[in-house]
C-alpha cells in the first residue's frame, strides 16, 4: 500500500527529522509529517536564526570597541532590516538542507496537519483535503510553542513572542522583557547590544534560575554594567498595550507597584506543548501538565507510540530532542539503545557574556546530600582570554568529594558554549577529576581554563 | 604486593558458591586467561579464571568446600619478583580475617526482585579476555567500598561497567551471614526420625529453587486456566515440515511448535506479556520464552529469545543446543536469566494436566500436558482426537481472568491452526 509505513515521525523539528534519518539508516520505510516548515522551530524559528542575529549584534559590539583593538570603525551603525534578512537566509539555507536529506533518505515527506486516529494510523489535512496514513509506529515530535500572557495576549506589534522578535516590525526603542530563561535573555542581549534600552523583569530572585547562583549573579552584573535594567524578585502586575506602546506595572522586591511606559514587550515566560488535535485522548496517551509521559525508550502509555523532544518532559533542548529520536528509532527498530541521562545534557545560553553548563548545580548538589569539592577559575588568569580582550567570566567544577565525580561544569564567559562538550564528554565516560587533571589541553586556548577550574578543586590550580 | 584472589560473584544473584575442583596447585604459573577453578553457583557450574599474573603462593579454601561467601579470599598470587613463601605468610597473617564469614556482596537483588529489565541491555560478563572494562568512576567507588570488579555485569556500552553497577555493592559486612549460618544447622539437627534414612546436603541449586518457588507462592496470587487443544493439524504439520527439515539433519518437536506458539500468543495478547513490579508493570515488547529443562539434579530454564519472531527451525536448533549445554551445567547466566513467560511441559511422562508455579518476576507459564487420543466430539459427532490439556498459571496482580483467557483461546487458535506458526 502507498500509504503504508514502518514508522511515521509527527513533526520535522531536530527531534522528528533526525529520527526520520535514523530510521531510514537503519531501513524503516518512513514518513515524517510537517504542519509548517521543515526543521521545526529549531531552525526556522528558533537556535540557529537566533544565532545569526546574534552574530550580527556581536560583531556590530567589536565596530563600537574597535578601538580597544587599535582600529577605527567611524560612523557606524546597524540596519535592523539588513541584519534580519541574513538571518532569515540563514534559516532558508538549512530548511533546504532538511529537504535534501528527507530526499536523500528516501523519507516521505507530507506537509499539513497530522492527526493520530487510532492504532498505527494518522491523517493529514492540507487545505480540506485528508489523506490516511498507516504505520507499526509512530513518534510524536509536535515540539512546543510560546506561552502566552493570560492578561496581555501576544499581538505581533506591540507585545511579541520570539517569532515577532526576530524578525521585528521596527526597531524597538525601549524593550521590555518578561522572563528570564535562555529565550529571555538572549533577546534582551540581542537589542541591548544592538542599542536598545533594555529591562528585564524577572520573578525569581535570579535570573536565568536554572543555573547555578554564581553564574545568574556574574549575569545580572555584566548586563547591568552594559547598561541593562534588570528587576529580580519581580512581579509584572499589569500590561496593558495601548497601541502606540506597552504601559507595564512591575511589582519590586519592596511591594511596591511602579508603572513604566515601554515601546515594546517580548514575552519570555516559558512554553506549551503542542497537544492539541493531534488525537492523544482517543488513544489514552498519558500527560503530565500537558507534556507528553515516556519512559527511557520513549516510549508512551500507548503501544507503538512514541514521543520526543518539548511535547515530553524537560529539559526542553534541541539536542536532547534529536537524542531521543535517536533512542526511539533505535528502539523501534530491536535495537538495544542506552537511556540518556539528564544529567549529562549540557545547555547553552548565547547572550553576551556566554553561558554554558551540565549537570548539578552546586546548590542542587548539596542539596542531594553530596559533600562537594568546588573549583573556580576566571577568565582573568587564561592568556587566550586576555589577547582576544575577553576577560569576563569563569569556570565553575563541582565534584563529589568521596569519589572524584564531576558532578557539574558552570560557565561564563566568551565561547563557553563551544568549550561545554569536553566536560559532556568527560561526565558521559564516568571519569574522575584524576583522569580530567592528566589531560593534556593546548595552549593558548580558553579550554586551559577547564583544566585549572578542576585542579583549582583540589586545591592545585596553577595560574592563580 | 602479592594478589589475593577473591570468590567471584559469577552470576548477579549469586552470594556463595561451592568451590568445586582447583584447576591450579601452589606454585604453579598462571597468567590471565588461565582456568583457575571450577565453581559451582546456584544456578550452574563455571569456569574462574585467573585476571592477574604471577605464581599460585597458596590456597586457602581447599576443593569440595561450599558456602564460600563472594568476596573471601581463596588463594593468593605472588607477583614477579616476590617469592611465593613471603607472599604466603603476607597472607597468613592476614588471613586470620580473611578465613571468618565475609560476606562480599549485599545481596544485589533478592532473587525475586525484577531480574529481566525490560530487555534494554543483554547482560555481558565485563570481563572478557582478563580485562576488566569498567568507567574510571566505577573503579574508584568499587576501590573504596573493597568490591572485585570481576564479578559485577557491567551494563554500559559494550558490557562496561559504569556507576550504577557498582553502587550500593559493599565488600565486608560480617553480620548477615552469621544469622543465616546458624538458622540453616539447626534446621538439620532439628529434623529427627527413626525411619531408615540418607542426608544429602542440599545443593546450591536444589537451595535456589526452593527459596524461588517458596516465594512465588507466598507472594503471587496465581490464576489457572485450563483449555483442551486438539494437536493433529500440528502433528500433521510437524511431520511435513520435519520430512522437509530431514537433509538440514533439523527435526521439531512438538515443544518447539508450542514454544513458538505460546510466543506468538503473548504478543498477540500483550496484556499477558507482563512482569509485575511493585509499582510498576513493564508491558515486554518481545517474547523471550523460559523453557524448563529437567537436568540431573534440578531444573534450569534456557530461554528462547524473541521467539515471536523465529521461525520454527530457528527455535528447535537453538533449543537442542541450550538443552545440551545445561545438562553439562554450562550455560552462561545471560542464557537462563530472564525471559518475559515460562513454559513446562510433562506430556513425555504422560501427565494429563498440572499447575505450573510462576517463575517471578515473569507473570505467567503454561503447563502442557500430554498429547493423548480421547473421544471428542467434532461437528456433532464422537470422534477420537489427539487432545492436549494445557493450563496456563497467571500473576493475577498484573493479568486479568479475561485477559489471561484470551491468551488461552489465542493459544489454542495457533496450535489447531497451526500454518500460522509458520508463516
Amino acid at each position: 500500500m502507498a500509504n503504508s509505513y514502518d514508522l511515521i515521525v509527527l513533526g520535522s523539528g531536530p527531534g522528528g527529522y533526525v529520527a526520520a534519518i535514523r530510521a531510514a539508516q537503519l531501513g524503516l520505510k518512513t514518513a515524517i509529517v510537517e504542519r509548517e516548515n521543515l526543521g521545526g522551530i529549531c531552525l526556522n524559528w528558533g537556535c540557529i536564526p537566533t544565532k545569526a542575529l546574534l552574530r550580527s549584534a556581536e560583531i556590530f559590539h567589536f565596530m563600537q570597541h574597535a578601538r580597544d583593538y587599535g582600529l577605527a570603525a567611524e560612523k557606524i551603525s546597524a540596519d535592523l532590516e539588513a541584519v534580519v534578512k541574513r538571518s532569515r537566509g540563514v534559516a532558508k539555507q538549512l530548511n533546504q538542507g532538511v529537504t535534501h536529506l528527507m530526499k536523500k533518505n528516501k523519507i516521505a515527506v507530507y506537509m499539513g496537519d497530522g492527526k493520530l486516529m487510532g492504532k498505527g494510523k494518522l491523517s493529514v489535512t492540507k487545505d480540506g483535503k485528508t489523506e490516511e496514513l498507516t504505520a507499526k509506529d509512530i513518534i510524536i515530535a509536535t515540539g512546543a510553542r510560546a506561552r502566552d500572557l493570560p492578561f496581555a495576549p501576544a499581538d505581533g506589534k506591540r507585545i511579541w513572542t520570539y517569532r515577532t522578535a526576530m524578525t521585528p516590525p521596527e526597531m524597538p526603542k525601549k524593550l521590555l522583557v518578561i522572563g528570564s530563561g535562555a529565550i529571555g535573555i538572549e533577546f534582551a542581549s540581542f537589542y541591548n547590544d544592538m542599542g536598545c534600552d533594555v529591562t528585564v523583569v524577572e520573578m525569581m530572585d535570579r535570573i536565568v534560575p536554572v543555573e547555578d547562583a554564581e553564574v545568574s549573579a556574574f549575569l545580572e552584573k555584566s548586563l547591568k554594567k552594559q547598561g541593562m535594567t534588570i528587576h529580580i524578585s519581580a512581579g509584572l502586575e499589569k500590561l496593558e498595550n495601548t497601541g502606540k506602546g506597552v504601559k507595564a506595572a512591575i511589582k519590586g522586591k519592596d511591594g511596591k507597584a511602579t508603572s513604566t511606559e515601554f515601546t515594546h514587550a517580548i514575552v519570555a515566560i516559558g512554553i506549551v506543548p503542542n497537544t492539541e488535535d493531534i488525537g492523544l485522548e482517543a488513544l489514552g496517551i498519558k500527560t503530565d501538565r500537558g507534556h507528553i509521559v515516556t519512559n527511557g525508550m520513549c516510549q508512551t502509555s500507548a503501544a507503538n507510540i512514541y514521543a520526543i523532544g518539548d511535547v515530553t518532559q524537560p529539559p526542553w533542548l534541541a539536542h536532547k530532542a534529536s537524542h531521543e529520536g535517536v533512542i526511539a528509532v533505535e528502539a523501534i527498530a530491536g535495537g538495544h539503545p542506552h537511556e540518556m541521562d539528564p544529567l549529562n545534557i549540557p545547555g547553552c545560553t548565547y547572550c553576551h557574556p556566554q553561558i554554558a553548563s551540565v549537570g548539578l548545580t552546586e546548590a542542587k548538589a548539596k542539596e542531594a546530600g553530596y559533600e562537594l569539592k568546588v573549583g573556580n577559575f576566571p577568565f582573568i588568569g587564561n592568556g587566550k582570554a586576555i589577547a582576544l580582550g575577553e576577560a569576563e567570566g569563569f569556570i565553575k567544577t563541582v565534584f563529589d568529594a568521596k569519589t572524584g565525580e564531576l558532578l557539574g561544569a558552570h560557565m561564563i564567559g566568551a565561547e563557553v558554549t563551544e568549550l561545554i562538550q569536553g566536560y559532556t564528554v568527560g561526565k558521559t565516560l564516568e571519569t574522575t577529576e584524576e583522569e580530567l587533571g592528566n589531560t593534556v589541553f593546548p595552549h593558548p586556548t580558553l579550554s586551559e581554563m577547564m583544566h585549572e577550574s578542576v585542579l583549582s578543586a583540589y586545591g592545585k590550580a596553577l595560574h592563580i | 604486593m602479592p594478589i589475593s584472589l577473591k570468590m567471584p560473584a559469577l552470576s548477579p544473584t549469586m552470594e556463595e558458591g561451592t568451590l568445586a575442583k582447583w584447576l591450579v596447585k601452589e606454585g604453579d604459573e598462571v597468567s590471565s586467561g588461565d582456568l583457575l577453578a571450577e565453581i559451582e553457583t546456584d544456578k550452574a557450574t563455571m569456569e574462574f579464571e585467573a585476571v592477574d599474573e604471577g605464581t599460585i603462593a597458596k590456597i586457602l579454601i581447599a576443593e569440595g568446600t561450599d558456602n564460600v561467601k563472594v568476596g573471601e579470599v581463596i588463594a593468593v598470587i605472588a607477583e614477579e619478583g616476590e617469592s611465593a613463601e613471603d607472599a604466603a605468610n603476607v597472607v597468613d597473617s592476614d588471613a586470620g580475617a580473611a578465613s571468618e564469614p565475609v560476606t562480599a556482596e549485599e545481596p544485589a537483588a533478592p532473587a525475586a526482585a525484577p531480574e529481566p529489565t525490560p530487555a534494554p541491555t543483554p547482560a555481558q560478563p565485563a570481563a572478557s579476555g582478563g580485562r576488566v572494562k569498567a568507567s574510571p568512576l566505577a573503579r574508584r567507588i568499587a576501590g573504596q567500598n573493597g568490591v572485585d570488579l570481576s564479578g559485577i555485569t557491567g551494563t554500559g556500552p559494550g558490557g562496561r561497567i559504569i556507576k550504577a553497577d557498582v553502587e550500593g555493592k559493599s565488600a565486608s559486612t560480617p553480620a548477615p551471614s552469621a544469622a543465616a549460618d546458624t538458622s540453616a544447622p539447626a534446621a538439620t539437627s532439628a529434623f529427627e526420625t527413626t525411619i531408615p534414612h540418607e542426608i544429602e546436603k542440599l545443593s546450591n541449586m536444589r537451595k535456589t529453587i526452593a527459596r524461588r518457588l517458596t516465594e512465588a507462592k507466598q507472594t503471587i496470587p496465581h490464576i489457572y486456566l485450563t483449555v483442551d487443544i486438539q494437536l493433529d493439524a500440528l502433528l500433521k504439520l510437524r511431520s511435513e515440515l520435519n520430512a522437509a527439515l530431514a537433509p538440514r539433519e533439523i527435526k521439531l518437536s512438538v515443544n518447539d511448535m508450542l514454544i513458538k506458539a505460546l510466543a506468538m500468543a503473548l504478543t498477540q495478547t500483550p496484556k499477558c506479556n507482563v512482569s509485575f513490579a511493585g509499582d510498576q508493570l513493564i508491558s515486554y515488547q518481545r517474547a523471550d520464552i523460559s523453557v524448563a529443562v529437567s537436568i540431573p539434579n534440578g531444573l534450569i530454564t534456557p530461554i528462547i529469545e524473541g521467539a515471536d519472531s523465529k521461525s520454527l527451525s530457528a527455535i528447535a536448533v537453538e533449543m537442542k543446543e541450550l538443552a545440551g549445554r545445561a545438562k553439562e551445567g554450562k550455560l552462561q547466566p545471560h542464557e537462563y536469566q530472564g525471559g518475559t513467560a515460562s513454559i513446562s511441559n510433562m506430556g513425555m511422562f504422560g501427565i494429563k494436566q498440572f499447575d505450573a508455579v510462576i517463575n517471578p518476576p515473569q507473570g505467567m507459564i503454561l503447563a502442557v500436558g500430554a498429547g493423548e487420543k480421547r473421544p471428542h466430539v467434532i461437528d456433532d459427532s464422537l470422534q477420537i482426537a489427539t487432545i492436549m490439556s494445557a493450563t496456563g498459571s497467571f500473576d493475577h496482580r498484573a493479568i486479568d481472568g479475561a485477559d489471561g483467557a484470551q491468551l488461552m483461546k489465542t493459544l489454542k487458535e495457533l496450535v489447531e491452526n497451526p500454518l500460522g506458526l509458520v508463516a
